[in-house]
């Protein structure tokens, strides 16, 4: 590489708006020494008020708390409304807008090419429940070590207003369409084809869905997050499930979760028999608070149950809907080398002239 | 019956080293390690041989054929017409029989009378009752169908003068580590040499000397040394869903990377194999390792490169190195799964909507494939652009005499233009695409090299030379046009065309891949008709400028490709701007591999066409 021949300096000629720099002399720093502008991404081009911009408010408070260094994590996502979120945040991470429903191949490709980075994977309803309803049940299946978030808005906005997949049976957009079949439920989806972590949150409810987040990057395996994302301009009516209204009325959390980095020693104390501590595989924890209805996350037929049961009362369950730590990874099932299959060179990976004439006599 | 076969031995010239054995059995019956056998045996008598392999898409019970050239000269491509049939299969026997050239033999299994109908008296019969001799000899069921097939391979041995020593050679190589099956084996072969020799005279009119001619080369067929050539070219990463005839490079990939890509302290792999849910998949997965770094590639045929259409388009347009390698079956649609054709150059050359192009490579024989699939990675990294390497089923699925594998030691893998973190340190501003070198190239970086310098935003989307997403008709023609200069660079990464020495300023002869096999036929049997064309045989796609100098050297070249519609031409055209007039195609699309009488015929019949108009270039 000639460096030298490299431009110094040049002209910004980004066609969109620059965000400002400016940083307030007292913001607080993490652990890393970063503040949370440092997480930022650039400015959003969504709809004032849409869900999607919470998401992702959200993922920088919550890398930000966790001191994930920027640059270690990759975002991918497909197309959509949806797949635009890793453009708003983490500007210092890698980004890739990969095509519609594809994400799920792109991101399995890029952690297999390097198990050392954070993958961050951001797909919508359309991207993950329709077109690319396959590639999502195989990554499950996969088990890579990722954060997959579906932003479930049950409309695909970006060609205004079309019921999505997920929209449930009756459920009504803007114009009027009324969804006639029955919806798919992402989370049960995963649950039923292997996902180690799945939970379900709303963009509005920051206080569930940041320690959610938090866990599912710490958690080894394949974490899913169905974030309820209202579409403000095309599917917030009275009469859509996905809506503000009724996901504030009707969202249920099965658990309520809290996140304690593994730097942090644990001096809060709950009563006995109040809380559960989940130690995850990075040495963080989770606190799950006993709720009222007693619910055990580690049972794979207890949480497809209160999941159905809370629907057909049109209720959304939400919160920690159910892990289990104890699986593989797709480099641990492959028994891939320590060392990320990206940094191998020449010396690792070809087997020289001395092999090859040895095999040249095996067809003589 | 015996007085029969006497009375109907048609007495032919003597054949040395110079004629065709088909095999015709039954898909699934275990022919195909028999046949093998016979194959690799004349092999290494030293004798130049082709073994084509025209098989049904079909797991057991269709009609499945081995044809063996046999020439001196080294003729390697196909010959039509077959001297010796053995014919295995009572589904297809009358047609088999009935492909005899007048004067040859037929050897079939008389523990069943034939038909009076399937008598010839321009052929010799060979019956040798197989199956009786098997029911005597063998107890197992299946050993009894297997050796069957083993039996006529030591009947053969017999009729032609194959040196027994060099099968029973081969039995003891083809099982060692199952030792136990080694002397069944040639016991079966001895059965059958015994009841040939004690039953008929041998050697026939047809018969095998010892030559030289195959010395320092190997017996190869194009997917296993492709798939070696992914291993030592320093793939880590394939993806891949299962598709006749590219599964083998695959096989051939996990099968060498099993025994050298194992980590010596660890044991773990320096690989990974992902066998996804379909094409689309197959190539995101490659196209997300390509991306973070890793050398990664998908193997496929022509159904899967039309589902990969849109992937292309995006890693064109990202400019993410992707390694494809397509194995071209007959088609459209499902075509004929199972034979070969060269029809995939339109749709890979431009694949994906808009304006694309992609490098494509055409490897000729099994020695290449290695080469260029090593090559590929290196090519595709440099120009960070998919790279799509054309074989065929031919080429994949078929053993070819080439010249043994090589790789140099002092060679390094080119990563292309790739920052590390001590580079960004440097650069005042990271420009993901732009083009300081003035070559088209940008520079890349790897997710996580730096902490807050090199990271950008890859997407299919319109965007600018910092990666930023745009709708500036301008910006947006300034990175199409960038493309172009990009792949104008290509070309000088790619391999060049090959020429024959120039004997001729008029004729010329232009084609790739395994259309080559014909060749050398093509041009000595013209020589002696007092024809001496000239040869080009294109290896790369975007055209080097020498493939234009040819054209204009020439007054007439013959565009020799094996698909209706003229791809290779039609290329020519639209690249080369070459003018229609200067070219005159000749076209094969049966699914099997052209043949040199089939050139040599277009290429007199054109020319008393062209005779009889006043046109010839004399």
């Amino acid at each position: 590489m000639r460096a030298e021949k490299y431009p110094r300096k040049t002209a910004a000629t980004m066609s969109y708006i620059n965000k400002p720099k400016f940083k307030h002399p007292q913001m607080q720093t993490n652990d890393i020494g970063l503040t949370r502008r440092d997480y930022e991404g650039t400015l959003t081009t969504l709809c004032g008020g849409c869900g999607h911009d919470s998401i992702s408010a959200a993922i920088i408070q919550a890398a930000a708390e966790m001191s994930l260094e920027p640059h270690r994590v990759a975002k991918i996502s497909g197309i959509g409304c949806s797949s635009k979120i890793p453009s708003y945040f983490l500007s210092k991470a890698h980004g890739f807008n990969s095509v519609h429903g594809r994400m799920p191949s792109v991101a399995t490709g890029a952690n297999i090419a390097n198990k050392e980075l954070y993958y961050i994977g951001v797909s919508g309803d359309g991207d993950s429940a329709s077109i690319g309803l396959g590639q999502f049940c195989h990554i499950v299946r996969r088990r890579i070590n990722m954060l997959y978030i579906v932003a479930n808005n049950g409309t695909y906005g970006l060609t205004k207003g079309q019921l999505s997949a997920t929209a449930d049976l009756g459920s009504r957009t803007k114009s009027g369409e009324e969804s006639q079949f029955d919806n798919i439920d992402m989370a049960t989806l995963a649950i039923e084809l292997g996902a180690s972590f799945v939970a379900r949150s709303f963009s509005g409810d920051k206080k569930q869905l940041i320690p959610l987040l938090q866990a599912g990057l710490s958690h080894k395996g394949f974490a899913f997050i169905d974030v309820i994302s209202p579409c403000v301009t095309f599917n917030n009516t009275d009469f859509s499930t996905h809506g503000y209204k009724n996901t504030w009325e009707n969202h249920i959390a099965l658990s309520e979760v809290d996140f304690v980095p593994m730097r942090e020693e644990i001096t809060t104390s709950y009563a006995a028999g109040k809380e559960k501590e989940i130690t995850l595989h990075d040495g963080s924890a989770i606190h799950l608070h006993k709720t009222s209805n007693d619910y055990d996350p580690s049972d794979k037929e207890n949480a497809l149950h209160h999941i159905n049961a809370y629907k057909k009362q049109g209720k959304i369950a939400t919160g920690l809907l159910y892990i289990n730590q104890s699986t593989s990874d797709l480099h641990e099932l492959q028994e891939t080398v320590d060392k990320p299959l990206n940094s191998l060179g020449n010396q690792e990976l070809c087997p020289g002239s001395e092999a090859l004439n040895d095999i040249n006599n095996t067809f003589r | 019956m015996s007085e029969l076969i006497q009375s109907s031995r048609v007495t032919g010239l003597t054949k040395i080293n110079d004629f065709v054995v088909k095999f015709a059995n039954v898909n699934g019956s275990g022919s195909a390690s028999a046949n093998g056998m016979f194959a690799k045996a004349v092999f290494r008598m030293g004798i130049p041989i082709s073994p084509h392999n025209i098989f049904p898409s079909n797991i057991q019970g269709l009609p499945t054929w081995f044809e063996v050239r046999i020439n001196e000269n080294g003729y390697l491509g196909r010959r039509e017409g077959v001297d010796l049939i053995v014919a295995m299969n009572e589904q297809t026997i009358g047609k088999d029989i009935a492909s005899v050239l007048p004067g040859g033999y037929v050897l079939y299994d008389s523990s069943k009378t034939l038909a009076n109908e399937l008598l010839r008296d321009d052929v010799t019969y060979l019956p040798i009752p197989l199956k009786d001799i098997c029911l005597e000899e063998f107890e197992k069921p299946t050993q009894r169908q297997l050796f069957k097939n083993i039996v006529y391979v030591g009947a053969l041995s017999a009729f032609l003068s194959i040196d027994f020593k060099v099968l029973t050679e081969l039995v003891s190589d083809q099982f060692r580590g199952k030792e136990k099956l080694i002397l069944p084996n040639i016991h079966a072969l001895e059965l059958g040499h015994q009841y040939a020799s004690d039953n008929f005279d041998c050697p026939l009119n047809l018969r095998l000397e010892k030559s030289e001619k195959n010395k320092g080369k190997i017996l190869m067929d194009g997917n296993t040394a492709t798939g070696l050539g992914c291993v030592y070219g320093g793939a880590t990463v394939a993806a891949w869903y299962p598709l006749t005839p590219s599964t083998s490079v695959v096989d051939s990939f996990a099968k060498y990377c099993k025994r050298l890509r194992i980590d010596a302290g660890t044991g773990k792999k320096k690989y990974s194999i992902v066998q996804a849910e379909d094409e689309l998949a197959a190539i995101g997965i490659a196209i997300g390792a390509g991306w973070n770094g890793a050398r990664a590639f998908t193997a496929t045929s022509g159904p899967g490169i039309s589902l990969m259409q849109e992937f292309l388009g995006l890693a064109y347009f990202s400019e993410v190195p992707i390694v494809l390698f397509n194995i071209q079956r007959v088609g459209p649609s499902t075509g004929m799964p199972t034979r070969s054709q060269q029809g995939d150059l339109l749709c890979c050359a431009y694949a994906s909507h808009g304006d694309t192009k992609h490098v494509l490579l055409f490897p000729a024989n099994p020695s290449e494939c290695f080469d260029y699939a090593a090559r590929a990675f290196d090519i595709s990294d440099r120009i960070q652009s998919p790279v799509i390497v054309m074989s065929d089923l031919e080429l994949g699925m078929n053993e070819q005499i080439c010249d043994p594998l090589n790789w140099d030691d002092k060679s390094r893998y080119d990563r292309g233009k790739v920052l590390n973190a001590e580079q960004l340190e440097e650069i005042e501003r990271y420009g993901r695409y732009l083009d300081s070198d003035g070559d088209g190239i940008p520079y890349r970086t790897y997710p996580g090299t730096h902490p807050h310098k090199g990271s950008y935003f890859t997407r299919g989307s319109s965007h600018d030379s910092y990666a930023a997403y745009t709708e500036d008709g301008t910006v947006y023609a300034e990175v199409m046009d960038r493309l172009t200069l990009k792949m104008k660079t290509a070309v000088n990464y790619l391999p060049e065309p090959e020429f024959s020495e120039t004997t001729s300023n008029k004729l010329g002869l232009a084609f790739i891949g395994t259309t080559t096999s014909a060749i050398n036929e093509v041009l000595d049997s013209l020589a002696k008709k007092g024809i001496t064309p000239d040869t080009m045989r294109i290896r790369a796609f975007p055209f080097h400028d020498r493939v234009t100098e040819f054209f204009d050297a020439h007054e007439l070249v013959y565009v020799i490709e094996q698909n209706r519609d003229a791809q290779l031409k039609s290329l020519l055209k639209i690249e080369c701007n070459i003018h229609e007039e200067k070219m005159h195609s000749i076209l094969s699309y049966d699914g099997v591999l052209i043949t040199a009488q089939h050139i040599e015929k277009s290429i007199i019949d054109s020319m008393s066409d062209m005779d009889a108009s006043g046109e010839v270039p004399a």
